[in-house]
C-alpha cells in the first residue's frame, strides 16, 4: 500500500497555547482511520491544518505525493481532499440539491454524482428542493458527507459527525463508510463515540493534549488502554 | 391626472434609484461590505461615460458597453489587490478605506473634470416623449432607464438563483469560511460580486450621465438614494430593491410636485416612516 496522506512532527499554537505537540499520522490508500480523543486534545486543530483552513506554513503534511502545508484550503481540494467539517455547516440558502452540487463544482472526475449520492441516502431524494437547514439533524449530515463526496476526493476527512445525532441515526449515516470506501474512498473519522469509531476503523489514533497517545488496530487495545490513552488516566 | 403624471414621473425615477441601490445591496449582501464610495464610483461611471460619448465619439449604447467593461474590471482588480486586505469580522476598515477612497475620487475628478456641471448629450433620446393620454406623456429616456433597471435586476436574479457562480455568491453570503472547502477562493468570489455590482454601477451611472447634470461632488448624495432604496425594500431580496427606488423615487415626485423645495426632503420622511414601522423593510427576506 502506499501512503495518502502523512504528517511528520506537525505542531500548532493558539497564541502561547501549543495545541499540537508533533503529530506524526499517516493514511494509507483505501484505509479507513479513526482518530479519537476527549474534547481539547487537538482532532479539530489537526485537521483543519490537514485541510488548509488554518495555515500549517512551513510544516510538513504529504497528501498523494505534493507537500500541501501551507497551501490554501481551495487548492488543497483540488487535489482531492475533502471535509465534512463539524456542526455540518449547510448553506441555509441553498437547497439539499444546490448543496450537493455546490461540493462538485470543482469537476473531479470519479464516481460521485447526484445520483450516486441519492443511491448512498435515499432519505435525501424526496427533500431535494428543500432547504438544507429544514431537514433534520440526520439528514443534514447526509447532505454534509454528500456535499463532501460530490468533489470525488481521494481522502474523506469526517469530523465528529455523530455529534448531537440519536443512536439510530448514527447507525444509519456509519452504515455508509463502508460502501464509500468501496468506491475507493479513504477516510479519515474523527470521534468522540469510541465504540463507533472503533467499528469501522482499520486503524486508531488517540490525541491527548495535542499528542499521539496511542494508536494500531483497534483489536489489538483493552478497553484499559484506550481508557488509559483517552482520559491520561494513570493505574492504580 | 396631473397627480397619476406624477406618479408615473416617480417610478420611472425609482428605476434609477433600484439601479444605484443594486451594486451596493449586492457588495453588502455577499461579504458584508459597506461601500462608502459607493455614489463616487457611479459619478466615476458617468464621467466615463462622458469621455467615451464626447471624447472618443462613441455611440451612447457603444459608450455604456465599454463603461460596463472597463468598472467590472477596475471593480475585480479593486477587489483583489486592495479592499481583500480589510476584509475582516470587522466592518470599521472597509468603511474607512472605502471613505478614503471617496475623497480621492472627488478630488481627481475635479483635478480631471474641473467642477463644471457636465451632461452626456444623448441627441433627440432626452426629451423625446411617449404620449400615452391627452395629459399623460413618458420621456423616452426615462422609460429606457427603467426598462433597464428591470433588465438589470432580472439578470442578477438569474445569475444568483440560475448559475453556478450564483450558487457560490449565496453559499458566501451564508458561511465564507467554509466555502474554501468546496474549491473555491474566496478572493476570486469576492472579486467576481465586485465586477459584478461595479457592472451594475456601470449602467446606473451611464443612465445618470444622459438624465441629469452631474459634477464630481454629487456621489455622496447618491449614495445615501442607494442606501434608502436598499433599506426601504428589505436586505437580500432584489426586487424589494426594485420596490424601494420606486417608493422613495414616487416620494421624491410627490414632495417636488408640492413644491419643487421638498424633492429630497419627501424622499427622506417616506425611507423615516418605513424605519420606524417597518425596521427590516418592507420586503425583507427572513434568513437564518
Amino acid at each position: 500500500m502506499t501512503k495518502l496522506l502523512e504528517s511528520r512532527g506537525l505542531t500548532a499554537f493558539y497564541g502561547d497555547f501549543q495545541a499540537l505537540f508533533g503529530i506524526d499520522l499517516s493514511v494509507e490508500e483505501g484505509e479507513t482511520v479513526a482518530v479519537i480523543g476527549a474534547n481539547g486534545a487537538g482532532k479539530s486543530t489537526f485537521l483543519r491544518a490537514v485541510t488548509g483552513l488554518r495555515s500549517a506554513k512551513g510544516q510538513d503534511i504529504c497528501f498523494a505525493g505534493t507537500q500541501i502545508a501551507g497551501l490554501p484550503a481551495s487548492r488543497i481540494h483540488h487535489l482531492g481532499l475533502a471535509m465534512v467539517p463539524e456542526g455540518r455547516r449547510l448553506f441555509p440558502s441553498l437547497s439539499v440539491e444546490e448543496n450537493l452540487l455546490i461540493g462538485g463544482a470543482g469537476k473531479r472526475p470519479g464516481p460521485w454524482s447526484l445520483d450516486e449520492i441519492y443511491s448512498l441516502f435515499p432519505a435525501l431524494v424526496s427533500r431535494r428542493h428543500h432547504g438544507g437547514t429544514e431537514l433534520s439533524g440526520g439528514q443534514q449530515q447526509m447532505v454534509a458527507i454528500g456535499r463532501a463526496l460530490m468533489s470525488n476526493p481521494q481522502l474523506l476527512l469526517c469530523d465528529e459527525i455523530s455529534l448531537g445525532l440519536a443512536p439510530k441515526v448514527i447507525r444509519e449515516i456509519y452504515e455508509a463508510v463502508p460502501l464509500i470506501r468501496e468506491r475507493g474512498t479513504s477516510l479519515v473519522v474523527i470521534e468522540q463515540d469510541i465504540a463507533q469509531a472503533l467499528r469501522v476503523a482499520d486503524r486508531v489514533y488517540c490525541f491527548q493534549e495535542g499528542r499521539v497517545s496511542l494508536t494500531g488496530r483497534p483489536a489489538e487495545f483493552s478497553r484499559d488502554a484506550i481508557a488509559h490513552a483517552y482520559f491520561g488516566m494513570e493505574d492504580a | 391626472m396631473e397627480w397619476l403624471n406624477v406618479i408615473v414621473q416617480g417610478v420611472l425615477l425609482g428605476g434609477l434609484y433600484a439601479l444605484f441601490a443594486a451594486g451596493l445591496s449586492l457588495m453588502f449582501g455577499v461579504m458584508r461590505f459597506i461601500n462608502i464610495a459607493h455614489g463616487d464610483f457611479i459619478v466615476v461611471a458617468a464621467y466615463l461615460m462622458l469621455v467615451m460619448v464626447l471624447t472618443l465619439g462613441l455611440h451612447p449604447v457603444v459608450g455604456i458597453g465599454m463603461v460596463v467593461i472597463l468598472m467590472g474590471i477596475a471593480g475585480y482588480l479593486g477587489q483583489r489587490v486592495l479592499l481583500n486586505r480589510v476584509l475582516d469580522a470587522d466592518i470599521l476598515p472597509p468603511v474607512l478605506v472605502t471613505f478614503g477612497l471617496s475623497i480621492i475620487i472627488q478630488n481627481s475628478l475635479l483635478e480631471t473634470f474641473s467642477a463644471d456641471s457636465q451632461r452626456v448629450p444623448s441627441g433627440g433620446f432626452a426629451t423625446a416623449s411617449l404620449s400615452i393620454s391627452q395629459d399623460l406623456a413618458v420621456g423616452v429616456l426615462p422609460l429606457a432607464m427603467f426598462l433597464a433597471a428591470i433588465g438589470v435586476i432580472g439578470v442578477l436574479q438569474y445569475i444568483f438563483f440560475r448559475t453556478p457562480l450564483g450558487r457560490l455568491l449565496r453559499a458566501t453570503s451564508d458561511d465564507p469560511d467554509i466555502v474554501p472547502l468546496m474549491g473555491a477562493n474566496n478572493g476570486h468570489i469576492f472579486a467576481l460580486a465586485t465586477a459584478l455590482a461595479s457592472g451594475v454601477v456601470a449602467v446606473a451611472g451611464t443612465m445618470l450621465a444622459m438624465k441629469t447634470n452631474f459634477d464630481p461632488t454629487i456621489g455622496p448624495s447618491r449614495l445615501l438614494f442607494a442606501f434608502e432604496a436598499v433599506i426601504i425594500g428589505g436586505m437580500g431580496n432584489i426586487w424589494g430593491t426594485l420596490a424601494g427606488g420606486i417608493i422613495l423615487g414616487v416620494a421624491q415626485a410627490i414632495g417636488a410636485q408640492i413644491d419643487a423645495g421638498y424633492q429630497i426632503l419627501a424622499g427622506h420622511l417616506a425611507f423615516l416612516a418605513v424605519l420606524i414601522l417597518r425596521p427590516n423593510g418592507l420586503f425583507a427576506k427572513a434568513k437564518g
